[in-house]
């Protein structure tokens, strides 16, 4: 009683909060012009950062508190340009296929030193891949090093390692090693822009613990302190000689208990950046913050998908999931009760991706609930005429799965509702064990710009995201086949095939792409500029110089 | 004196086996694994989940894991974080920083709230004491999170008086507002209380007879009469200290003190079991610790009250 009785106060205090930002807003700050005055080269930054689950490692950040400051000390072979996706080489001179692309041989620019002046070289990188994909260092990312012949040896499925070297990495000389794969992947370079492919250092294999709280990397910050659940300083490198230096002497990375503190913070500028705006003041923030104000999209997407393990959805006609979909009213949910933080998906690909096309899922994505009624009558109806949509309440999912399920009930006389897990374990749980009961939320944002990331890795039969049981034969050769290609190009537009095979098969229900909705404080020089996975773009943010 | 003393203690064994068993328990009974969710909408690698699982025991029975876990925690070791930290760390980060924010907020409330209820006391049935009696029931009537929310906007947001948030947490004059809104409701019941017991103790016989004396009126009220009527008031001001460690969850949410509720609700979140169970031990110890200490102030309160 006494939760639900503050929880009522608290949406009443928001509301008056909220009416009165709006009224006060727009008065100061907000015109007073981010490109006036000058930047200067060792200011410091400050952004919110949450605490990082796991010791700062690079196969080991899971989560992107983790990896954004990695990010920051490490710089990985390649990396890829804002905007476009395109391959941009960093530590790499050069990363060559041959010619059935299951050979890659990887030339790196000589004379790069970690901060601790050591030189980098190509056994800094195999070391590193080694130690990162053997099984009982437990790095969580491990998985990634799975295209690499002899990566069972290291990473078994049951057991102790057979080996501690993969068999597909050789050093040809300090500046040259190649890669063998087990198969084809014309986009493998692609994958390299992770950070698990990061290099380590001797030192780091003396102590991993021990480098993981204070790590030493070959990026363009040096690590600083690590002030636990506080502070991580990370400054500015002088030694870097990669492409991306540092525009900022160096950024401190605050920690905060809620979004709404972290929002306090940067209003008062005492905060240069933050990760999102909080719910309650999404409505207003435009109007406080004015040009410096964030709304930027990102290459994420969510969907819903159909367990098609359950009796419901296992022999299900696909235009009775295409008709589900032509039911949700995608633009008015994402305008009002998402506060425009989406926009409203296309395609299984998302934005900002390579072969990404825009309105790939035609008229299967557009509201029409005429036609969805009879795409649902045609199909044979959904049995029990009946559907759950299961999502994790712990995060506020609960508002739009409301709104989408009231638009499919509205539209197509199909009752829907919300089936909630109290948090994110469990709503996993359902879905690892295959107990969920008819639909449940899904997402997924990019691991690297190529539109097979958003497709094999998520509806291929054996592909690690595939949770919901769906399988076509057709779709798996197909993409098998996408791998095998001679270029890149080929690859991205048998992709291209291959969703124009899922629209029709309907595996998920594409409903919005993300968006990054967050803010700067007057300390910053121009407009921050975000990468596709949704983060600041951290060398290019300049600080302003102070009066 | 000593075997009461000693008596306490042996009671405590039994208390701090059933909580951390209980705590135990319903962390382990809630659904989903946490080593699972570490790769989130992702699908996870089997053989890195069991590796990972392994090595925090939770392969183990669950009778094991807390054999496991009692056995070490006499050692000294709470424990280790998935992340890899010792708990102990943890909380010897965050639990100084809750310490302060409390022992601010219990200042404020004993100065605030027995002077404002000894104000009253004196002049029961007069305009101040309906006046402190409005005010405590206002007080009493919202929320500690209405009461933050409120008091950070006014002040910080609007006003631009303070920081909005705790910069530092060592720095006790940016803990004085978290401090101040943790302490107000508690500190309307210390002045409620402290103003009945007055009100009650002007007309005990003791009182009477002090006056009769003709004992000057500061000695009557600041030794006779506050030394009486403190007793039940130290009695809620000692439950009191571990209602504030537990709602500092919420205050130290509104003005980002990293202290440890905070550690609490993030350890919640994640599912870590190690820094739960640790934290609510502490928590127990510094429970029964201070109530005993309670207890024993009593005696010296009230020469009548004697421990055998």
């Amino acid at each position: 009683m006494r939760g639900a009785k503050s929880a009522k106060w608290v949406a009443g205090a928001a509301v008056i909060a909220l009416a009165a930002t709006a009224c006060g807003g727009n008065d100061k700050d907000s015109d007073s012009g981010m490109n006036s005055g000058k930047a200067d080269p060792n200011g410091i930054l400050t952004a919110q950062l949450g605490e990082p689950q796991n010791p700062l490692q690079p196969a080991n950040a899971k989560e992107s508190q983790g990896s954004r400051v990695l990010r920051t000390v490490f710089s990985g072979l390649v990396d890829y340009e804002p905007g476009t996706g395109k391959l941009e080489y960093i530590n790499a001179e050069s990363v060559t296929p041959n010619a059935d692309s299951s050979v890659w041989t990887v030339k790196l620019k000589p004379g790069w030193k970690f901060h601790d002046g050591t030189t980098v070289t190509s056994k800094s990188f195999v070391d590193s891949w080694n130690w990162s994909a053997n099984v009982k260092n437990n790095q969580t990312n491990s998985s990634w090093f799975q295209d690499i012949k002899g990566y069972d040896d290291v990473h078994p499925a049951k057991g102790k390692p057979k080996a501690d070297k993969m068999s597909g990495l050789k050093i040809v000389d300090d500046n040259t090693f190649t890669i063998t794969l087990t198969g084809s992947v014309s986009y493998f370079a692609y994958k390299l822009g992770y950070d698990v492919w990061a290099p380590l250092p001797e030192s780091f294999f003396k102590d991993p613990a021990a480098a993981g709280q204070k790590p030493i990397g070959n990026g363009p910050y040096k690590f600083v302190s690590w002030d636990h659940k506080k502070l991580i300083k990370v400054r500015k490198f002088d030694g870097y000689q990669g492409p991306n230096k540092a525009k900022n002497g160096g950024i401190d990375f605050k920690n905060y208990t809620t979004a709404d503190a972290a929002y306090s913070d940067l209003r008062s500028n005492n905060l240069d950046w933050i990760e999102q705006i909080p719910t309650t003041s999404l409505t207003s923030y435009k109007q406080d913050l004015g040009d410096r104000a964030i709304d930027a999209e990102y290459s994420a997407v969510q969907s819903i998908v159909p367990a098609f393990y359950t009796d419901q959805f296992k022999d299900i006609d696909p235009k009775v999931v295409q008709g589900l979909s032509m039911a949700i009213d995608r633009d008015t949910i994402t305008k009002t009760v998402l506060h425009g933080t989406r926009t409203p998906a296309d395609s299984y690909v998302a934005r900002g991706v390579i072969g990404y096309k825009p309105g790939a899922l035609g008229d299967i994505v557009k509201y029409d609930p005429a036609k969805a009624k009879k795409l649902i009558q045609e199909g044979g109806g959904v049995p029990g005429n009946k559907i759950s949509i299961q999502f994790n309440a712990d995060q506020s999912h609960k508002p739009w799965v409301d709104a989408v399920c009231n638009s499919i009930r509205k539209a197509t006389g199909v009752e829907c509702t919300g089936d909630s897990k109290p948090d994110f374990q469990a709503d996993l749980n359902a879905r690892d064990n295959k107990q969920v009961k008819s639909m449940y939320r899904g997402g997924w944002v990019l691991d690297y710009p190529v539109n097979s990331n958003f497709m094999r890795d998520l509806y291929g039969t054996t592909a690690a995201g595939n949770t919901s049981g769906y399988s076509n034969k057709e779709f798996d050769e197909l993409a098998a086949k996408a791998d095998k290609a001679k270029t890149l190009d080929e690859t991205v537009k048998m992709y291209q095939e291959a969703e124009q095979l899922l629209k029709n098969d309907m595996p998920a229900i594409p409903l919005w792409f993300y968006k990054n909705n967050s803010g700067q404080s007057t300390n910053v020089f121009g407009k921050i500029v975000y990468g596709q996975d949704g983060d600041p773009i951290f060398t290019d943010v300049q600080v302003k110089a102070k009066k | 004196m000593g075997r009461y003393v000693a008596r306490r203690l042996l009671q405590m064994i039994p208390v701090f086996i059933g909580t951390t068993l209980i705590i135990f328990l319903m962390v382990h009974i809630l659904p989903g694994d946490p080593i699972r969710a570490m790769w989130g909408d992702k699908a996870a690698d089997p053989a890195q989940v069991a590796s990972l699982r392994h090595e925090f025991g939770l392969d183990q029975p669950l009778w094991k894991q807390y054999v496991d876990y009692m056995a070490n925690l006499f050692q000294g070791d709470f424990g280790k974080t998935f992340g890899g930290r010792e708990v102990i760390d943890e909380m010897s980060e965050s639990f100084p920083v809750t310490l302060r924010l409390t022992a601010v907020a219990m200042i404020i409330e004993i100065i605030v709230g027995i002077g404002l209820g000894a104000w009253a006391g004196l002049r029961a049935g007069k305009a101040a004491d309906t006046g402190v009696l409005i005010f405590t029931l206002i007080v009493i009537s919202i929320p500690v999170f209405v009461l933050g929310f409120l008091a950070r906007f006014v002040l910080a947001d609007q006003l631009g008086w303070v920081a909005p948030n705790v910069q530092d947490s060592t720095d006790y004059a940016q803990l004085f507002l978290p401090g101040f809104v943790l302490a107000m409701l508690s500190m309307a019941y210390v002045a409620r209380l402290t103003r009945t017991t007055f009100a009650e103790n002007l007309r005990a016989d003791y009182m009477r007879t002090a006056m009769a004396k003709g004992l000057p009126r500061r000695r009557i009220v600041g030794v006779h009469l506050l030394r009486n009527s403190l007793i039940p008031v130290v009695t809620f001001l000692g439950t009191d200290i571990g209602g504030f460690i537990g709602g500092a969850v919420v205050t130290e949410g509104i003005f980002n003190v990293q202290g440890v509720g905070n550690l609490l609700f993030k350890a919640l979140q994640q599912r870590e079991g190690s820094t739960i169970v640790g934290v609510v031990t502490v928590f127990v110890l510094v429970i029964l610790v201070i109530n005993l200490l309670v207890d024993l102030l009593y005696a010296v309160l009230d020469p009548r009250i004697r421990y055998a």
